[in-house]
């Protein structure tokens, strides 16, 4: 690894395998991190490797990643997999572990392409063991094809859940209910939506198929779930839930729960780049132009770590932030970036046409975001409940991060990563601060934990 | 009657000046640019040092020690104070000299709170420690607290007994009325009979409006935390020679620190972390204790806090105005003195001298050192 690269790439999802391989076909050194061990991402995770039966059942839309993975694999930028970047610094210092060992490295152009991760959403027993993000559910099965043997039940909402069910359902997994806790009236906010997200029909047409291939094979589904609660002593074994004013209860020792996706932004906002909340993605994401350049010179963000607009959309994002680059780097004229991405930029808008759509119909419920229930554990590395949070705040301590100083939530070993969103939910709930920039937790380094050894490495000095 | 007092900074500071005044009688409103314990205050590391303090400050921490082993007794709440000591090692004969120095430096003064052990005493207080130390300084009734709980637990006394808070309300404008003050902020117009200046990093700047000057210096201070570890050490650990603070808190965090300083831009008010110093304190821990090395570092941050040239705080009446009083550039050493500042200030200002000597800390020591 070297000490300076023109463009520094940080992550290896769909964007940033995009824009590695634009960029490095003009000549600028150019290097891509990445956590994980081989190139894809989340989404087309384990893509080389993937046994062509096991990609069959996951879909025509996770093989998409196949072309993109090889033609990164082709192309002259240097690829640092199981690498993690600990800090990011506004001069553009980028703090690297790579094989055990830290480093800082700088660059004159970072582009940061860390992804989505699920929407936490706490509820009454979601940290019992046999509760799990359904993401985590579908990693498993993508690299290691390992699916539950006895039966899952899967609650939550958005298309992940839905497309979870339907690669379950291919290789013969028991579904024994999929609880969808959007309520009936999202459907009815969303309808004004509808004529834009049919100019991008293929995506309803398969959500549609999805729901048709479940329904035929007697998946039990219940729209409109509410009051989930997880139970067990030690371990998960019934969930409890609402569906038109009756309680109901199903045995089961493993639930997968999604609440769809949300922007990673622990490394924009290590680096002090300005976010915005986004009410209609229910989340924070870094402000940004069409080219993916936020408030920081040099740091450019692209896909669904710039705001969820899906895979498809983090390809063409990640060709646009690889040609701001290297327009930025004075490889390119500014005509020649216009020219060159004409056809990504016509692309993002047609994707855009089904998010509104999308965003509107799996909302989650704001009782859901902001539970009531104080008995819930809202951060789970230092078990701190919806109730201490809401009595903070009603003893004057009105924003999240005095709550945090106060209660020690979000300081664990995750960092606020978990529970950030739902503090700010439930103070804004309790009276506190209404949700804004500033109601996220203060980031605060390093972005991934670093041992006392892998800091001294750093020492320049001799120690004694 | 007693006088109307407004306090500009709702810092440890401000809020125990505003406690002993209100204990007093007096009305006091208390101001602050952003929330109490945005910096100084809400990010330092708790400290409760009377070692090895200048010894100007000998008097005031040793009283301060006294206030914070019964601080339920004045803001309701233990503070999370825990008194498992403060100690600096050595390393070598050439630190345990300067140590034994320092203690009969001290005992001279007629004071016996730090006491010089060995080897083996030494090593029975901190077996984890590695084997190549020889000795230490000890300070038996030193040890740490929570900032914010303590800020928390004085803010909320202090309200208790009719102080009112005004957060985002940042002073732009200063000007004596006769003998009284017009306080213009970003909210409202403030009227009082005094002013203190406790604003912390920003006290330089509230000094100017009220036209004198004082060589303040910024700085962003850093401190590292690291994941849980099961119980292995009980005092605040130090070194004769190397910057190293570190203690276990009761939750079996580490904090790590030892004046560490990072990139500040003061006017944007941004710090950036600098990994370089943060790696050698890194590596000097780990030399005192090897078997940390594979420990986690969960969360770095940095503190903006005001130093004087000195490393003194400012504690002292205005040399050029009336009724005017500052307490500030504590030098990141103030969290243990926060009870007694309280005290000493409600007596300079209601009866114009202190039970303490705080003739050192005069704000006149700059302009005196200038001719």
């Amino acid at each position: 690894m070297k000490d300076h690269y023109q463009l520094l790439i940080i992550g290896g999802g769909p964007a940033g395998l995009a824009a590695a391989t634009i960029a490095s076909s003009k000549g600028v050194t150019c290097a891509l991190l990445d956590e994980q061990p081989a190139p894809g991402g989340q989404i087309y995770r384990s893509i080389e490797s993937v046994p062509e039966k096991r990609a069959e059942k996951l879909g025509t839309e996770y093989l998409r990643g196949k072309e993109l993975a090889s033609a990164f694999r082709a192309c002259e930028a240097e690829y640092f997999p199981e690498t993690r970047v600990w800090s990011l610094s506004s001069q553009r210092e980028v703090g690297v572990l790579h094989k055990g060992k830290s480093k800082i490295i700088s660059a004159d152009q970072i582009l940061v392409a860390s992804g989505a991760m699920e929407r936490p959403v706490p509820f009454p027993g979601w940290t019992l063991p046999g509760v799990m993000q359904a993401g985590a559910g579908q990693i498993l099965f993508k690299s290691s094809g390992i699916v539950p043997s006895d039966g899952v039940v899967l609650a939550g909402s958005g298309p992940l859940l839905l497309l979870l069910a339907w690669q379950y359902m291919n290789v013969g997994v028991e579904i024994k209910a999929i609880l969808d806790v959007t309520p009936l009236s999202n459907h009815l906010l969303a309808l004004p939506k509808l004529p834009r997200a049919l100019l991008a029909h293929h995506y309803l047409t398969k959500g549609l198929i999805y729901q048709r291939d479940l329904k035929r094979a007697g998946v039990n589904t219940k729209i409109g779930a509410s009051l989930l609660q997880a139970e067990g002593d030690d371990c998960l074994d019934t969930i409890r839930y609402r569906h038109f004013g009756r309680e109901h209860t199903i045995k089961t020792d493993l639930l997968l729960t999604h609440f769809g996706v949300i922007p990673q932004i622990a490394l924009t906002q290590a680096v002090g780049c300005k976010h915005q909340w986004d009410d209609s993605q229910q989340c924070w994401r870094p402000e940004h132009d069409e080219w993916g350049s936020t408030s920081i010179d040099g740091i450019i963000v692209a896909g669904d770590g710039a705001g969820i607009n899906g895979a498809r959309s983090a390809e063409h994002a990640g060709r646009l932030a690889g040609l701001q680059a290297l327009f930025a780097l004075g490889v390119i004229s500014q005509i020649e970036r216009d020219q060159q991405s004409i056809e990504d930029r016509q692309w993002m808008k047609d994707e855009r046409h089904i998010r509104p759509f999308l965003e509107a119909y799996f909302a989650v419920p704001q009782t859901m975001l902001a539970t009531t229930n104080n008995e819930t554990i809202i951060c789970r590395c230092e078990e701190i409940t919806a109730g201490q949070i809401r009595k903070a705040v009603e003893s004057g301590h009105q924003d999240s991060n005095h709550v945090k100083f106060l209660t020690r939530c979000g300081m664990g070993a995750c960092q606020g990563r978990q529970c950030s969103n739902a503090v700010a939910h439930i103070v804004a709930d309790s009276g506190g601060q209404a949700i804004s920039e500033q109601s996220h937790f203060r980031g605060r380094p390093p972005v991934t934990p670093l041992t006392l050894m892998q800091l001294a490495d750093l020492n320049e000095e001799e120690s004694l | 009657m007693k006088p109307n007092v407004l306090i500009i900074g709702g810092g440890l500071m401000g809020s125990s000046i505003a406690l002993q005044l209100a204990m007093r009688g007096c009305n006091c409103s208390v101001i602050d640019k952003a929330s109490p314990g945005r910096h100084a205050s809400g990010s330092n590391a708790g400290g409760l040092r009377q070692l090895n303090r200048d010894p100007a400050e000998i008097p005031l921490t040793v009283e301060a020690a006294k206030m914070w082993h019964s601080i339920k007794d004045l803001v309701d709440s233990d503070c999370d104070a825990r008194f498992s000591g403060q100690l600096r090692v050595a390393e070598n004969r050439s630190d345990m000299k300067k140590l034994e120095q320092r203690a009969n430096m001290v005992k001279a003064m007629g004071y016996q709170h730090e006491e010089i052990i060995g080897k083996k005493e030494l090593y029975k207080i901190v077996p984890a420690l590695s084997p190549h130390c020889i000795g230490g300084l000890i300070c038996r009734g030193d040890g740490y607290g929570r900032p914010y709980h303590a800020l928390t637990a004085f803010r909320h006394k202090a309200e208790s007994l009719g102080v009112t808070y005004h957060s985002s309300t940042e002073a732009l404008n200063i000007e004596q009325e006769g003998e009284g003050w017009h306080v213009r902020t970003s909210q409202k117009v403030f009227n009082s009979d005094i002013l203190v200046n406790c604003a912390g990093a920003w006290s330089g700047q509230i000094a100017a409006l009220m036209n004198e000057s004082v060589p303040l210096t910024p700085k962003a201070l850093m401190l590292m935390v690291t994941e849980r570890l099961p119980h292995f050490v009980d005092p605040v650990m130090g070194a004769a020679s190397r910057k190293l603070s570190f203690k276990q808190m009761q939750n079996g965090t580490l904090i790590i620190g030892g004046a560490l300083v990072a990139k500040l831009d003061f006017e944007q008010q941004k710090t950036e972390l600098d990994w370089q110093q943060l790696a050698k304190s890194a590596s000097t821990v780990v030399d005192f204790f090897p078997q940390l090395s594979d420990v986690r570092i969960v969360r770095v941050w940095a503190g903006i806090e005001a130093y004087m040239p000195d490393n003194i705080p400012v504690i002292s009446a205005s040399q050029t105005v009336k009724n005017a009083y500052h307490a500030f550039g504590f030098s990141a050493h103030g969290f243990q003195l926060s009870p007694i500042i309280g005290r000493i200030m409600s007596q300079l200002i209601l009866e114009g001298k202190s039970e303490l000597p705080i003739a050192s800390f005069s704000i006149n020591r700059f302009s005196q050192e200038k001719k």
